[in-house]
């Protein structure tokens, strides 16, 4: 099957940037002044010479610069990420332990982002001088101009603090207590505030492209036949145009994943959120190289398999790339 | 209706065609008008309003406006406005200087990529991917404190994550006019390869490059003022992000130490980015033919 | 005389523009008769597609808008309907193909979606049904293996093939009218010609009255029983196609005539200088003024031509808006 094998194909590939990406990581990792006996070091509040001469060995510092890298390679490949010595525990661990947390928030607003930015794109492009288009036009210079971390604090002041509607920080309340539903509540309750500060910036990428995607659809000689076709208004713009309008919305919401990463370290650092971004931030400032190492190659992991999804998503859409290799 | 615009155009220079275009979008006109007011401030600033910004001058959580500090001043006492002023250097210049690099890696593969077919263009494709999958600010938070925390490095460390965007505009472009006539013509007059990328596809490349450039400086003071958000910064240069971060801890006492600098950063972006919109006018031929 | 299937009178069509609003049609009357063939000929930028486009009901949004008179489709003003009765009407009595069959049909839903649609819309009809009965209009406009092309998605069809559905679409509900607005202009000579047989044949039998929007005069002479020489958004001359052609009274249609040279050579005996028409269409703009608006191309022009509109004349069947078309 054609289909199967570009999969292949595509997961190969994936797989062979997965390993230039630890390869480079490594790389620089290792051009830094400093290492990881220093940090050891440094945790332990200091070594003399032999000591460091130890953990050198140890670990491995002391072999040449290529059989570390193809040695760490390997282990990554047998998804050892190794040990961090500033959290004591296995970076894997670690990761998984966070991981679900930044998903859950990014995954969540990117998701809303997409849903509500296409439909301010629809609905203001059938509706030019309608109230809903000075909207997508507000949102989009607020979206790109607005530093996310600032959008946060500001909700942060405003609805946390002057109106007590959501909670500061964190994401849920030790003290609530209850069956799975009472939880998520909870959860989905300290969300909110995050959710819209990092959707913003996305909201405002999306809405503005599906506005103009969707112009350039409804003027096209397709429409045009789907109306000298006889069908109402809601069929023309649902299912004649919009299906032809989401293709570049979707390819930019794939390129985002990278961008919607980013913001969620400083999303995750205003609201306290327990996730990668703050792990993230704590173990480069405590110079944790394999922590960091670990959160790089995840984080470049979620980045391909999003880029995946977004293909198939494509292809689902639309049958001319289907129809590519 | 072909017939509509049949009335011949009165020959101009493109450059004056451009800067009507211009001035026809207002708001385009109003972001200049703001730029050049804060590259002004950023300038003259720190001659009128001497004294160095990180000086304790007077009780801390002073709010706006009293004790003659027109800003107020922060946890440590300092002044906002002075601050602020010196901020607004800091993040222009790296504003400017980030998009500069980030402009030349991505010209440079962008072009090679788009001119030259082939394995080159195959090699540099997968290298503009490679970089793409890197999470940015990740990548960026880890060369910064790695390697030190200067304006330098924060500098080539924005430069080296953002270059992917401009590569794939430049390729486009390249791609494009490598078919037209005239690069046929001078490719069959024995022009060299190095003359026809460099003067004549890449003059003809500018247009949506030059827009692209512009919203890269807004995307680099937001890319700054995150990373000095997050405390990756030189500590004794005052950015406005840094402010912001540094007292964050504090928005219960002084909430204006917060959202003063943002109001700062925020506006540079929006006047970068309506320039920017103005000079898409101004460039795109085929809007300008409407 | 029976009651005509579809009667315009005094069509007048306005477009917004930014010098105000031009007249794209202007005091347009014709009748078109169930089954017969009338075909609408003019340069680019006539308003022989506005006025199609108005008989759909699909002018542009807020540019153009129907000024002035009545589109009578069964005695039924069209111009006056709202857009659910005009939905109805769409399709369904009233169809319409276009120039572009590259890009008419929607990229991503196979074809058989596309024509089952519109039996489902107006027919009624069940999503198997519609779907079988696509299967038949596919082979009726004689696309071979009609029942694998069916699933096929236009990106894998011709140019020709592509046209072919949309006749099929065209055709779905058996209509009353069938709009080909320069259907084969975009597609190559050989297809051309077996595209034109097929609108032929299928519309004798289905008894479907066809307007063929051309400039293709040869298309014309085989296809069409009567047509409408459109200029600058005026009827210039109206009538059978044989008198027309052999004897036109409008200086325009004999400018057209004389740049198909076979044309001429199978219907008379001299051998004409093959000319074209000097000049280009007049701007929208001067569309509205009050004089002959070919004045300025025509070899006949006199003073009295550059300052009032003239009348139709009529000579038996045919009518012609010249001043001088006795002279001719």
């Amino acid at each position: 099957m054609a289909i199967f094998m570009t999969i292949l194909q595509r997961l190969l590939y994936a797989a062979l940037l997965l390993i230039a990406v630890l390869v480079l990581n490594f790389t620089m990792m290792n051009l830094a002044p400093g290492d990881i006996a220093d940090t050891i070091a440094a945790s332990m509040g200091g070594a003399d010479a032999e000591m460091m001469e130890q953990i050198r060995a140890e670990y491995g510092l002391d072999q040449p610069f290529p059989v570390q890298l193809l040695a760490y390679v390997s282990r990554v490949l047998s998804f050892d990420l190794g040990y961090s010595y500033f959290y004591n525990a296995p970076v894997t661990t670690l990761i998984f332990e966070k991981l679900p947390a930044t998903l859950l928030l990014v995954l969540v607003a990117q998701s809303l982002a997409l849903v509500v930015g296409v439909l301010l794109g629809v609905f203001s492009a059938r509706h030019p001088n309608g109230i809903a288009n000075y909207f997508v036009t507000l949102i989009a210079l607020f979206g790109y101009a607005a530093p996310v971390f600032w959008t946060g604090i500001l909700l942060l002041i405003a609805f946390s603090l002057k109106i007590p509607l959501f909670p500061v920080a964190g994401m849920s309340d030790i003290t609530v207590d209850g069956n799975f539903f009472v939880k998520a509540v909870d959860v989905a309750h300290h969300m909110v505030l995050p959710v819209i500060t990092l959707g913003s910036i996305f909201l405002a990428l999306y809405s503005r492209l599906s506005r103009a995607s969707m112009l350039e659809v409804l003027g096209s000689d397709y429409v045009r036949t789907a109306k000298a076709k006889g069908l109402s208004q809601r069929e023309i713009v649902l299912k004649h145009a919009l299906k032809n309008a989401l293709p570049p919305v979707v390819t930019l919401a794939g390129l985002q994943f990278s961008a919607v990463i980013s913001g969620a370290v400083l999303v995750e650092t205003v609201f306290s959120w327990p996730g990668l971004g703050q792990l993230a931030l704590t173990s480069i400032l405590a110079r944790d190289t394999p922590t960091i190492l670990g959160i790089l190659f995840f984080s470049a992991l979620v980045v391909i398999i999003g880029n995946l999804l977004t293909d198939l998503v494509l292809r689902a859409i639309d049958p001319r790339v289907r129809g590519r290799a | 209706m072909t017939q509509i615009d049949d009335i011949p155009a009165k020959a101009r220079s493109p450059f004056s065609e451009a800067s009507e275009m211009f001035r026809r979008n207002h708001a385009a006109v109003a972001g200049l008008v703001v730029l050049l007011l804060i590259v002004a401030v950023a300038i003259i600033g720190p001659m009128v309003y001497p004294g160095d910004p990180f000086d304790m001058v007077w009780v801390p959580f002073t709010p706006p406006g009293e004790e003659g500090y027109l800003m107020g001043t922060d946890y440590l006492g300092r002044d906002l406005l002075s601050l602020l002023i010196h901020g607004a250097k800091v993040s222009l210049t790296i504003g400017v200087s980030a998009a500069v690099v980030t402009v030349s890696i991505g010209i440079t593969v962008g072009a090679l990529a788009g001119f030259y077919r082939g394995w080159v263009e195959e090699l540099l494709m997968r290298l503009t991917e490679f970089f793409q999958v890197l999470p940015t600010l990740l990548f960026s938070m880890v060369i910064v404190s790695l390697f030190g925390a200067s304006l330098f490095m924060i500098t080539l460390a924005i430069g080296l994550v953002s270059w992917p965007a401009v590569a794939r505009i430049t390729r486009a472009e390249f791609m494009r006019i490598r078919e037209l006539e005239y690069v046929t013509a001078a490719r069959a007059g024995g022009v060299k390869n190095g003359k026809l990328i460099f003067s004549v596809i890449l003059p003809n490349a500018l247009p949506p490059i030059i827009v692209q450039a512009a919203l890269m400086v807004g995307s680099a003071i937001l890319f700054e003022a995150g990373l000095s958000f997050l405390g990756l910064t030189d500590p004794n240069v005052a950015s406005w992000g840094q402010i912001i971060g540094s007292n964050r801890e504090y928005i219960l006492d002084a909430s204006y130490a917060v959202t003063v600098p943002g109001v700062a950063i925020f506006i540079t972006v929006l006047a970068i980015s309506l320039v920017g919109d103005g000079l898409n006018d101004a460039l795109n031929p085929k809007l300008r033919q409407r | 005389m029976t009651e005509p299937l579809l009667k315009i009178e005094n069509l007048r069509i306005e477009l917004a523009l930014r010098s105000g609003q031009a007249p794209v049609i202007d005091d347009l009357s014709l009748e078109l008769n169930a089954g017969e063939t009338l075909s609408f000929v003019g340069e680019s930028g006539c308003g022989k597609s506005m006025t199609a486009l108005a008989i759909m009901g699909l002018l542009p949004e807020k540019v153009g808008s129907i000024a002035q008179g009545r589109i009578l489709f069964q005695g039924n003003d069209m111009a006056q309907m709202n857009s659910s009765q005009l939905r109805a009407i769409r399709g369904n009595e009233i169809s319409m193909i276009f120039q572009e069959p590259m890009t008419s049909l929607n990229p991503v839903y196979t074809v058989g979606e596309q024509i089952a649609e519109v039996l489902r819309r107006h027919k009624g009809m069940n999503k198997r049904d519609a779907w079988k009965r696509a299967i038949e209009l596919l082979d009726a406009v004689r696309i071979p293996n009609a029942k694998a092309r069916i699933s096929d998605y236009p990106h894998q069809m011709s140019g020709g093939q592509r046209q072919r559905v949309m006749i099929a679409i065209a055709l779905a509900c058996s209509p009353k009218i069938l709009i080909a607005d320069e259907p084969t202009t975009a597609l190559d000579v050989t297809v051309q010609a077996q595209i034109f047989d097929l609108l032929r044949d299928l519309g004798r039998e289905t008894g479907t009255a066809i307007i063929l929007i051309t400039h293709d005069m040869g298309a014309v002479a085989e296809m069409a029983d009567r047509m409408v020489v459109m200029y600058a958004g005026r009827k210039a001359e109206y009538g059978p196609v044989a008198p027309v052609i052999s004897h036109p009274r409008h200086p325009y249609t004999k400018g057209l005539i004389s740049c198909v040279p076979h044309l001429l050579a199978e219907l008379t005996e001299e051998r004409p200088d093959l000319t074209e028409v000097p000049g280009i269409v007049p701007s929208l703009d001067s569309f509205g003024v009050d004089a002959c608006l070919f004045a300025s191309r025509c070899y006949l022009a006199d003073d009295k031509c550059r300052s009032k509109r003239p009348p139709e004349i009529v000579f038996g069947d045919q009518s012609s808006a010249c001043w001088k078309a006795d002279q001719i």
